[in-house]
């Protein structure tokens, strides 16, 4: 189901062509980064930590380095020693330093699975065999896996040099804190004094892993001028680029990436762990290397999102007011500092106008790999703390929740809790809509088949979304298709919604537009595809691009008619002289002619925009508990999403369901599962069960649109925050059920049964 | 040793320990079998062996010697594509694709026995698929929509 508001508005945005990859992606052609090759390619393996915490006291790599067949044997002692240097990725910071020491160890590895060498060979097999050779002596410390351990003072240190920070102060002597920042505003002391309800719980998370099925892969040469060629999976080329040349310290121009088709991401295909890795072999070979992880590997070595302690506090009038909320939310960074605590501070209490509002992020450094973006970063968790919280307080109100948010909602001109004034956005919107659908209006039978017991939970979610730096150029050919270049790696369909904006501007069909994603140096810099930007940026450039097409072609057919540029107008796809009703073209028709006027059209935009709206959710989850097992099974599941304007329904209905696919898994079933030694022992498929066709219902869709005026379409991101509310929405539904609150994830079989026991 | 893939008749030199998948990956070329997992969990790799859909990674090279194996790049019949592959872009039943080829060829080898599957047959047919995507709605119509069924939306 749709609300559409654009219907009728626009000729090619809202329909649903077919995407341009699409036959590549069904017949096996689309070219991924593991499916590159070269002449002379050698084959790499790396051999990774077994302790989740040592030191390295010596790396002996001679038998390796013998074995027949072995090209090179590197450690961190290759490396050129990266600057102390931040730089920002676009979904959180990344620091050279650390980012060289995690992808090959120093001194110290500070998870299992942290790289400590690395091997390439004339095959796969003698890598793995040579990287099996190396003898690494260890002396074994003892790792710390939670936030809370970490903050404790005695606690093992990750990192020794870390300088770590207290509320603006930097704190004396060693320690895991790698940062504690606060936004307050109003007065919390007074709100609560006001307050007729407090409410106020603590919850733990658990790490878990955006779990993409394509492994992580990169191919590099180095040539004899020391220049780097990178063919690789990656959410943005240009980051990658960066990352490389910093992590390798060359000048960014030395470094060149071409990026291939990618299997997933979610955020978790920003940092580059492979990359210089691969890059150094070929330095040492004078051949190209290729690097492919295992699935073991994606799951101890890259960045997955943080487990967490967290606490929320909120007070509201027997009324329904909210007066206060409060909020500490405690992120493992990993083992370098930089959680996405402070994306989650900036969604925590975003979906309220609330008049009073402190929020606590800690950034704390643990013997975990180092985490990375994953959908909506830090703002699932916070949701899942402050959601819970709001559905006990709608509870002890005995007010429906909906109707609670639609009371409390933010709205445009409301103060977010860390500053910003909220734009036009689309929370009361989301919220009515969520309210209007079929699930919410059709009462749940409580008393399942066979004893199992039913509930409904209902949640909302916020996300910002970013704008950033995208470049789009289109060339047009002479028989009326243009070719579209832009350096957004294509996730899920983006080379399609990018393509139809400029259709829509240059007023021709979406499939004349040949869209092609460059290399790092086909296009101008582009930012990552994450952040829900890809659509909204790449998309504004798409049609800055466009329009730039078609001043030219206005030159064109002023030239062509011997008239002055302002007697030419543009309307509906063609180019017609306002005095003369004779002198028409279509864009076609132009294009036939460029080449007697002056040669080839193109045009092309940089931008890097301001306006991203932020973008709500609410969510409804139907779910069915077997109390003899614990079982749960989720049996009905609606989405409501403000998207701005839906470019091509298909593929922001295919994110909104996805999303939730991957929320369902988070809440009931993964995580990270450490052993006393701190490593991880569910590193596989079989043992980390991310959700299959059997275990979701098929997901009900509903289309909210509140153009966002920072758009020329009014595109807000879509990727991203529907992932927000799910892991609350079912914690909700698991309380209507069985009258119990669980506030730790996962929410389990075990945990059910425990708490179900815990009750009698 | 012999392998017949996507009707041709080839012969490989390889070692007996290696996997369908890397042969298939490495030695032939046939870049649209995709590894996810290496451990029969994610459904990536899986390809037609005499019919039947089958994980290539977990199957070692020398059983599939002299038995017709089928890949996502012999799956179209000639210039006519399978009616899945033709469903699958109709329906977009993915978003990154990568688990694609393998619920191609799972849900070929399920029409070939069964032209009419019921719901419940799709998804068991294919549970044994990750796609971290969450395309699982999409893919159920699309190969709804290439069974005897027909085009039902
Ligand atoms: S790669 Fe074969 S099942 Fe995953
Ligand atoms: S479409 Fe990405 S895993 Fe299925």
């Amino acid at each position: 189901m749709t609300t559409e508001t654009t219907k009728g508005k626009y000729n090619v945005i809202g329909t649903r062509p077919i995407r341009h990859d699409g036959y590549d992606k069904v017949t096996g052609r689309a070219i991924y980064g593991a499916d590159i090759k070269l002449p002379a390619l050698l084959q790499g393996a790396v051999l990774r930590s077994p302790h989740a915490h040592a030191r390295i006291k010596s790396i002996d790599t001679s038998a390796a380095k013998a074995l027949p067949g072995v090209s090179a044997v590197i450690t961190s002692a290759d490396f050129p020693g990266a600057h102390d240097t931040l730089i920002d990725l676009g979904e959180g910071a990344i620091n050279f330093r650390y980012a060289s020491n995690n992808v090959m160890a120093g001194d110290k590895v500070l998870y299992k699975g942290h790289p400590v060498a690395a091997v390439a060979a004339l095959d796969k097999n003698t890598a793995l065999e040579a990287a099996a050779l190396i003898k690494v002596d260890y002396e074994v410390l003892k790792p710390v896996s939670t936030v809370m351990e970490a903050l404790k003072p005695g606690a093992p240190i990750v990192l020794e040099d870390l300088e770590g920070q207290d509320l603006g102060e930097k704190i004396d002597g060693q320690t895991n804190q790698a940062n504690h920042i606060r936004h307050e505003f109003g007065d919390v002391e007074k709100g609560f004094a006001e307050a007729d309800i407090v409410i106020e719980h603590e919850f733990d998370t658990a790490m878990v892993h955006q779990g993409y099925i394509e492994p992580h892969n990169a191919t590099a040469t180095w040539d004899e001028e020391g220049r780097v060629t990178i063919w690789t999976s990656t959410q943005g080329s240009f980051p990658t680029r960066r990352q490389t040349a910093g992590i390798l310290r060359l000048p960014d121009s030395s470094v060149k990436v071409i990026p291939l088709e990618i299997g997933g991401g979610f955020g978790g295909k920003i940092p580059s762990y492979l990359e210089p890795v691969a890059a150094i072999l070929s330095r040492e070979t004078g051949r190209p290397v290729k690097l492919l992880m295992e699935r073991t590997s994606v799951f101890e070595s890259t960045g997955p999102t943080p487990g967490t302690w967290m606490s929320a506090k909120v007070g509201v009038k027997n009324d329904g007011t909210i007066t206060a909320a409060t909020a500490d939310l405690r992120f493992d960074a990993g083992a370098y500092p930089g959680s996405p605590v402070g994306a989650g501070m900036m969604c925590v209490f975003s979906c309220y106008d609330i008049p009073n509002t402190r929020i606590d992020g800690y950034d704390v450094v643990v013997n975990k790999p180092k985490t990375a973006a994953y959908r909506a970063p830090g703002a699932t968790q916070a949701a899942y703390a402050m959601e819970t919280v709001v559905d006990e307080i709608c509870q002890k109100l005995g007010m429906d929740p909906l109707e609670f948010r639609i009371k409390n909602a933010a709205k445009e001109g409301t103060r977010r809790a860390d500053g910003p004034i909220h734009p036009i956005i689309g929370a009361v919107e989301t919220h009515e809509a969520a309210k209007a659908s079929d699930h919410w209006n059709t009462p749940l039978e409580k008393n399942g088949s066979d004893g199992k017991l039913r509930g409904r939970g209902v949640a909302s979610g916020y996300w910002f979304n970013i704008g950033l730096k995208s470049a789009v150029t289109i060339s047009v050919n002479e028989d009326g298709t243009v070719a579209l270049t832009e350096g957004s790696t294509d996730i899920g369909g983006s080379r399609a919604s990018i393509a139809m904006m400029a259709a829509e501007v240059l007023g021709i069909p979406a499939e004349e537009v040949r869209p092609h994603v460059a290399d790092s140096e086909g296009i101008g810099y582009t930012d990552v595809t994450g952040g829900s930007r890809t659509t909204y940026a790449t998309g504004y450039a798409a049609h800055d691009a466009a329009q730039d097409v078609v001043v030219q072609l206005r030159e064109r057919a002023a030239k062509l008619w011997d008239v002055e540029v302002d007697e030419i107008e543009f309307a509906n796809g063609s180019y017609q002289s306002k005095s003369d009703p004779e002198l028409r073209l279509s864009h076609k028709e132009l294009a036939s002619k460029l080449g007697s006027t002056g040669g080839p059209v193109i045009g092309s935009a940089s931008v890097d925009p301001e306006g991203a709206g932020g973008a709500y959710s609410t969510q409804i989850c139907d779910i069915e508990i077997d109390p003899e097992t614990g079982k749960t099974d989720v049996i009905r599941y609606t989405i409501v999403q403000d998207v701005g304007t839906a470019i091509h329904p298909s593929y922001v209905e295919g994110q909104m369901q996805g999303a939730v696919a991957q929320c369902i898994g988070w809440a009931l079933n993964e995580e990270y599962f450490l052993n006393d030694d701190g490593a991880m022992v569910n590193s596989s498929f079989l043992d980390y069960r991310m959700p299959t066709s059997l275990d979701l219902p098929e997901i009900e869709t509903i289309i909210v649109e509140v153009p966002n005026p920072g758009h020329p379409f009014g595109v807000r991101g879509v990727g991203e925050v529907p992932i927000v509310p799910g892991v609350a929405t079912v914690a909700n539904a698991i309380h209507d059920a069985l009258g119990i609150r669980l506030r730790t994830t996962p929410m389990n079989a075990g945990s059910i049964l425990a708490a179900l026991k815990a009750k009698k | 040793m012999h392998l017949k893939v996507n009707d041709e008749s080839l012969e490989v030199a390889v070692d007996a320990e290696r996997t369908l998948l890397s042969v298939l990956r490495h030695e032939l070329g046939l870049m649209g079998t995709k590894y996810g997992c290496g451990e029969g969990n994610c459904g990536a790799c899986t390809v037609l062996i005499d019919g039947e859909a089958t994980r290539s990674c977990i199957t070692p090279v020398t059983s599939a010697g002299g038995r017709e194996i089928t890949t996502i790049e012999g799956l179209a019949n000639g210039d006519e594509l399978h009616p899945v592959q033709e469903a699958f872009v109709e329906h977009t039943a993915f978003q990154c694709a990568y688990c694609t080829s393998g619920f191609i060829m799972s849900s070929a080898a399920l029409l070939d026995r069964n032209p009419s599957p019921s719901d419940a047959q799709i998804q068991s047919a294919l549970s044994g698929h990750i796609c971290r995507c969450g395309a699982y709605g999409r893919i159920l119509k699309a190969v709804k929509s290439a069974s005897g069924e027909g085009g039902a939306e």
